[in-house]
Parts: structure tokens; sequence; C-alpha cells
């Protein structure tokens, strides 16, 4: 393995853009909205589509408008056909999202000519491309400002609003009756989480952020029962799943005679070792520390029942 | 622009190469419309896309492995087989998470999804690079590639699609005791933990044969979308199932056939938006349940409820001033008669409108307000029915004379000519021999009523 200047950028954008989406996403495990983040991330396509048409370029803000308006869509949409149509939630977010990503593929086909949109790029991001596109003179990638940025946006937001956050993800209606509104905390919320996706699409690709708003979270919530310490454990999670991901992206093919691999995907990975890890030896909820103690417990019972004499 | 009969040419499946994939899109449509159906029912609809999304890694592993056998490693059910068995991995790694931590379905769904996820692209990138084999084209699994399908490819996808309709019709009794009550069914002993893989290993098998003609993201649609839809039209389980293989169907047969008549429309994104579509229109005009004829409902009930309360509050006015004598249809001043119920001017005006259009109210000078005929008879019968229902709350529930006007208030206006005489019949015969029975508590509004 060749570590670089390079690597070590990749590894920082990587980890910022994980920690910027494992913030929220504690909100989303906890308030059981999981797949919100992987519906948001695939239904961003025709707001993309829409900027690129009406600009004709690929100038980075109107993208994002047009992708945070299409995510923050996905949230209403996806509320209104569950409360006036009587729909399970599930179900509502998997019609938005599926409809939004069909007419996304249909507008980008309308737009063939142009070969940077293409949906595929999108979805993976090049996380390894990143430290090319550097501001000015800093030698700093534009993706670790941008990420950064919504680091430091969301880590704001959820320190501000932590009690009410909080009382949003285990008492809505308690928040209601004490006056803050748990539909604006919903929608806030969603706001974040497509502000967070959208900003990761252009650098780092979609499935990092679907990974990230999941399964740190995950694995902190099998490690901790207290919320502050779980969101501080899901960044920690996110930031180790970065290193390990493009560690990993470098040396694993390698095993099997490939070469390299995408970092985004190795970092998905990573995660997912980590929280298999967490279920196996999390001192409380770990399967395999269960299993001993239920063992332990066992011959001590019949070490009791038969005291020596 | 095409033609009328090239329209009609792909309809009636007139062309060979359209007729496969139309056919095969159909049942495609039919077959995750049913398997759709009981996921609904499970409140499981997100399986399918964690589903989906888990199948990637199998492609491009059963890519490698058929490369390192010496094939050009894209026979379609080699990939397919691959794709199921990641699939069903992806599944069984769910089950094990939601029964082993107390971490909820969502959490387990998104956790596969993006894992395996990642996993496949990372794992397609590595097979790209692999000499002397193009993985070019392994990416429509994503997308999917309708428009290019060869007859054995046709085969193998109308047969599991068949295969996966008929068990669902044979298992529909099982799979909806599953979804309904599944604590019941094991202690009836029905095997649920064998019905449940059974109808995971049909979505699964829906799923893999979806990749090939929508693409992993858009057969996440043909499982929610159709059952969703045919879920407004109905109340029972049959019907739906059926309505849903239809609404799936025809998705299938239409969005296939209109990508065919414009090729430049990726065929995935038409069906989809086919389905889409029903299911708006389900969701909008649906009888049973969509929102319009739920609002035209509603609004005819507040209607009546606000007829009902205007005649009541106009006999009981009328009633007061007769005094012991009998109750005339007498002119009264409109004032009065507002200020009897908590009606804002705004509504107290739309009532009297629709109150005139009903022909319950005569032409009067304006400021005074005098019933017609029908509007007096009206009147009395729902003055009537209300007392009646008061006069049994008070005798049969125990509710005191001070409440019962309220409690009366949200259950009369739906008492049916049926219920009315069982009121009779349950009653004192005095208390109802008059017409019109005298108010079982004091009228509030009645200035001695309230001191």
């Amino acid at each position: 393995m060749n570590w670089t200047s390079f690597d070590t950028w990749i590894v920082v954008v990587g980890a910022l853009c994980a920690v910027a989406c494992a913030l929220p996403g504690c909100f989303l495990v906890l308030r059981k909205m999981s797949m919100m983040g992987d519906a948001i991330s695939h239904a961003v396509l025709p707001g993309l589509a829409i900027a690129f048409l009406i600009t004709g370029s690929r100038a980075s803000i109107p993208m994002f408008l047009g992708a945070a308006i299409a995510g923050v869509l996905t949230a209403l949409f996806t509320q209104w056909i569950a409360r006036f149509g009587n729909v399970d939630r599930g179900a509502a977010m998997g019609i938005v999202f599926t409809t939004l990503f069909a007419i996304g593929l249909i507008l980008i086909r309308q737009a063939a000519d142009h070969v940077d949109l293409d949906p595929g790029c999108v979805l993976y991001g090049a996380i390894e491309l990143t430290p090319l596109d550097t501001v000015g003179q800093t030698g700093i990638p534009l993706a670790a400002l941008v990420n950064g940025g919504v680091l430091v946006a969301n880590l704001l937001i959820i320190l501000l609003l932590f009690k009410e956050f909080r009382m949003g993800a285990f008492d809505p209606a308690l928040a209601d009756t004490l006056g803050f509104s748990s539909q604006f905390l919903h929608y806030l919320l969603m706001t974040m989480v497509a502000i967070t996706t959208v900003a990761a699409f252009e650098s780092v690709g979609s499935i990092i952020v679907i990974a990230m708003l999941i399964v740190p979270p995950a694995t902190a919530l099998l490690l901790t029962r207290k919320l502050s310490w779980m969101l501080i454990i899901a960044s920690a999670t996110a930031v180790l799943s970065a290193l390990l991901g493009h560690v990993a992206a470098l040396t694993v093919p390698t095993w099997f005679g490939f070469e390299s691999t995408t970092t985004s995907g190795m970092i998905a990975f990573a995660a997912g070792v980590l929280f298999t890890l967490a279920w196996l030896f999390s001192p409380t909820e770990g399967i395999a520390v269960k299993y001993w103690r239920s063992r332990e417990e066992i011959t001590l019972e019949s070490s009791d029942k038969y005291p020596a004499e | 622009m095409s033609s009328l009969e090239d329209i009609v040419e792909v309809l009636l499946l007139q062309n060979y190469n359209t007729r496969l994939v139309v056919i095969s899109t159909s049942l495609l449509g039919v077959a995750s419309g049913l398997v759709g159906a009981f996921l609904l029912l499970r409140k499981r609809s997100l399986m399918g896309d964690a589903l989906s999304h888990a199948t990637l890694p199998g492609v491009a592993i059963a890519f490698a492995v058929m490369v390192a056998w010496g094939g050009t490693g894209k026979a379609l059910p080699g990939l397919l087989l691959g794709a199921t068995l990641s699939g069903i991995a992806g599944i069984l790694t769910m089950l094990v998470i939601r029964n082993t931590t107390r971490l909820r379905d969502d959490v387990a769904m998104g956790f596969v999804l993006s894992v395996f996820f990642g996993v496949g692209i990372a794992s397609l990138q590595m097979v790209q690079n692999l000499p002397g084999a193009s993985a070019a084209g392994l990416e429509s699994f994503i997308y999917g590639k309708t428009a290019s399908m060869v007859k054995s490819d046709f085969l193998i996808i109308a047969s599991v699609a068949a295969i996966s309709s008929l068990v669902s019709i044979v298992l529909v009794k099982e799979f909806l005791l599953l979804c309904f009550d599944d604590a019941y069914a094991a202690a009836q002993g029905w095997p649920t933990l064998f019905l449940d893989i059974a109808l995971l290993g049909l979505v699964t098998a829906v799923t893999v044969i979806g990749l090939q003609s929508v693409g992993l993201i858009l057969v996440i649609a043909f499982l929610i979308t159709p059952p969703t839809a045919a879920r407004f039209w109905t109340h029972r389980l049959q019907p739906m199932l059926v309505l849903s293989a239809v609404i799936g169907g025809v998705s299938g047969w239409l969005g296939a056939s209109i990508s065919a008549l414009t090729p430049q429309l990726p065929a995935g994104a038409v069906i989809v938006l086919v389905a889409a579509s029903l299911f708006l229109i389900s969701m909008l005009f649906a009888p049973t349940r969509g929102l319009f004829p739920r609002f035209l409902r509603q609004g005819h009930l507040r209607r009546k409820v606000d007829r009902q309360h205007f005649l009541r509050a106009a006999y009981e006015l009328l009633e007061e001033q007769a005094g012991e004598k009998e109750v005339r249809n007498v002119s009264f001043p409109e004032a009065t008669l507002r200020d009897r119920r908590t009606w804002t001017p705004h509504r107290f005006k739309r009532i009297l409108k629709i109150a005139r259009q009903e022909d319950h109210l005569e032409e009067t000078p304006a400021g005074r307000l005098r019933l017609s005929e029908p509007g007096f008879g009206e009147a009395a019968r729902v003055t009537r029915n209300h007392r009646l229902w008061e006069t049994y709350l008070i005798e049969y529930a125990d509710i005191a004379p001070s409440h019962v006007d309220r409690d009366a208030d949200m259950v009369e206006h739906i008492l049916g000519a049926e219920l009315v005489r069982e009121l009779e019949r349950r009653l004192d015969e005095t208390k109802i021999s008059v017409p019109v029975p005298p108010s079982p508590h004091p009228i509030a509004g009645k200035p001695e009523a309230t001191p």
C-alpha cells in the first residue's frame, strides 16, 4: 500500500461527511425513519435534472437548491400520502421515491448528450477524485470545506435544539404539549437530512450517505442507552469507518488479485463490520456476551445447588 | 410520433420483439402485485427495497465466478442465481438482527440495504477490471434494460413470474392469516416461520426477475405501488389481491408498450410512472377510500348535521313562544334563532341559504324567518328524534339529564327509521304518544333555564 497526502485527504473528506450524516441519522433511527435517507437520496435525482435543464450547466448552487427542494418534497409527499390516504408510512415512502427517481431518469435521458449527468455518477460519487479539486492555493479540497460546513451546521443545530430534539424523538406528544411543535422538528430534521445528502452527493456519492445515516447510529444504539453518548459513539464509528473503509479499498482487492476498488462502497462495508463487532461484543446487548453470561450463570447456579461440604 | 397502426400493433402484441417484452413485464406486474399485497398487509413494504439492493453483490460475484470458469460472465441464469443467493443472505441478516437485538425493522432493513449495496458497488468496481471479460452492462441491473431481451431470458422471467403467482394463489389463505394475526396463526398450529420464509422467498424471486426488466430501484415500485393503489378500492381481501394483480399487470403492459413506441424513454421509468398514475387516480377517486369521495361524504354529513341543528333550534324557539298552547308555525326574528347556538354569522348565513334551497324556509321580510310547511314537519320530526334518544339515554344508560343533550347531539343525526321505531317500542307509551314529547331536561338558551 502506498499512502500519500491524497489518501489522507480522502479519509478526511470521508470522515467529515460520515459524521455530518451520523448526527441527524441518530434521530432518524430513534424516530423509526431509517429508510428516509435511502428514499431522499434516490428522490433528489429529478431536482438535479431540473436544475441542470434550467441552467444548462453543472453549477453547484442551482443543483444544490434543486436537490434540496426535491429532498424536502419527498418528506412532505410521504407525510401527505401517509396521512390523507391512510397508507402505511413505509409504503408511502416507497411510492414517492420510486416515482421521483423514475421522473429523474426520464429527465436525464432527455439531456442524454451531456454525459456528466450520468445517474451512476450521482449514486456512487467519486471520493477518490476529491483531492484534485482544491480551493485556491490552500491545497484544501473543496469537498472538505463543503462537508465540513454541513457538519458544523448540523452540529450547531443539534446542540442548540438538543432538548427539543430529544423530546421529539422519544415523546412527540409531550413536545407538542410543551409548545415545541414536533411537526416543525420533523421537517427541520428532514431538511437537515436532505441538505446533508445533497452536499455529500457531489463529492462522495450517495452510498456513503445512506450507510452513514443508519449504520453508525445503529451501532451506537447497541452500545449505550443515553442520547448524548449515542451521538458521540456514532460520530466515532463514522470516523473509524471512513478510515478503515479507505484502507480496505486499497488493500482488500489485492488479496483476490484485483486492483483497488471504490472507497465509498468499502466505507459502507467497514461500517457494517463495526456494527457486527458491536452486535457480538457489546457489554449490554452483544449476543456473544449474553451467551457467555448465560453459561456462567448456569455454572454458578449448579455450584449453589451442591455446596461444598 | 408513432402512427395509430404502430400503437395498435404494439398494444395487441403483433410485433415479435415487443411481444416478449410486454408479456414478460405484464406477468412480472401480476406476480409482484400479488406478492406485494402480502408485504403491504404485513407492513413490510420496504423489505423489497432492502432486498433489491442486497442482490447487487451476488450479481458481481456470480459474474466473477463465471468469468473464472471461462464463460463470458453474462449468462442470465447464473447472474440471477447469484442475485437470489445474496438476496437470501440479506433477508437472513435482517431477520437475525431483528430477533437478537432491540433494533427495529427499519434499522435492520436500512443496515442490510446500505452495507450490501456498498459491498455490491465495491465488488462491481473490482470485477470491471477483470482481464478478458467485459463487465459493461452489469450496471443495467441497477436501471433495467427491458428493450433487450432474448427468448431464453423471456422463458426464465415468464416462468418464474407465473410460478410465483400460482404459489401465492395456492397459499392465499395461509398468507392472509399470517398477515393479520401471526400469533393466532402460530397458536392454531400453522407453521408461521415456514410461511414467513415462503413469502420472503416469493418476494426474492419477483425482485430478482424484476432486476432484469426494470432494474433494482424501480422493481421496488412494482412491489409497493399496485397493492397500495388497490387498497383504496376495497375493504375486502380477495378483491384487493385481484385488483393489485390487475393494476400491476396493466402497469407492466402499458408501460412496456409506451416505451416500445418511444424508444428514447427508459422502460423501467415509464412502467413506474404508469403505476404511479394509477395510484394517484386510486388515491383521489376510488369510491371506497379515495380522498374526494371521502370529502364529499364528510361534507354531506356536515350539511345534514347543520340542517338538523337549525330545524331543532327553530322548533324549540316556536315551542317556547307557544308556551302551554299547541306549537304553531309562526314567524320569528332571525337574531333570536342565531343566538340559540354558537353559530358564526357567516356559518348561519350559509345554513339559511341551504335551508331556503331545500324549501324549509318561506319567503319573509328581511330580519324575520318562517318555516315552510315541510320545514315545520321536518323540524318536529328532528326534535322528536332528539328527545326520544335523550329519554332513552336517561332511562337505560343512566346519563344525567343535565348532560344528555350533548350526548344525544352526537348520535341523533345518524338515527335511521328502524332505530327510531325501536326507541318508540322501548320507551314508555305515555312519553311518546304525543307527536313531539316535551324535552326531558330544561333547554339551554331559554332565558329561565340558565339563571
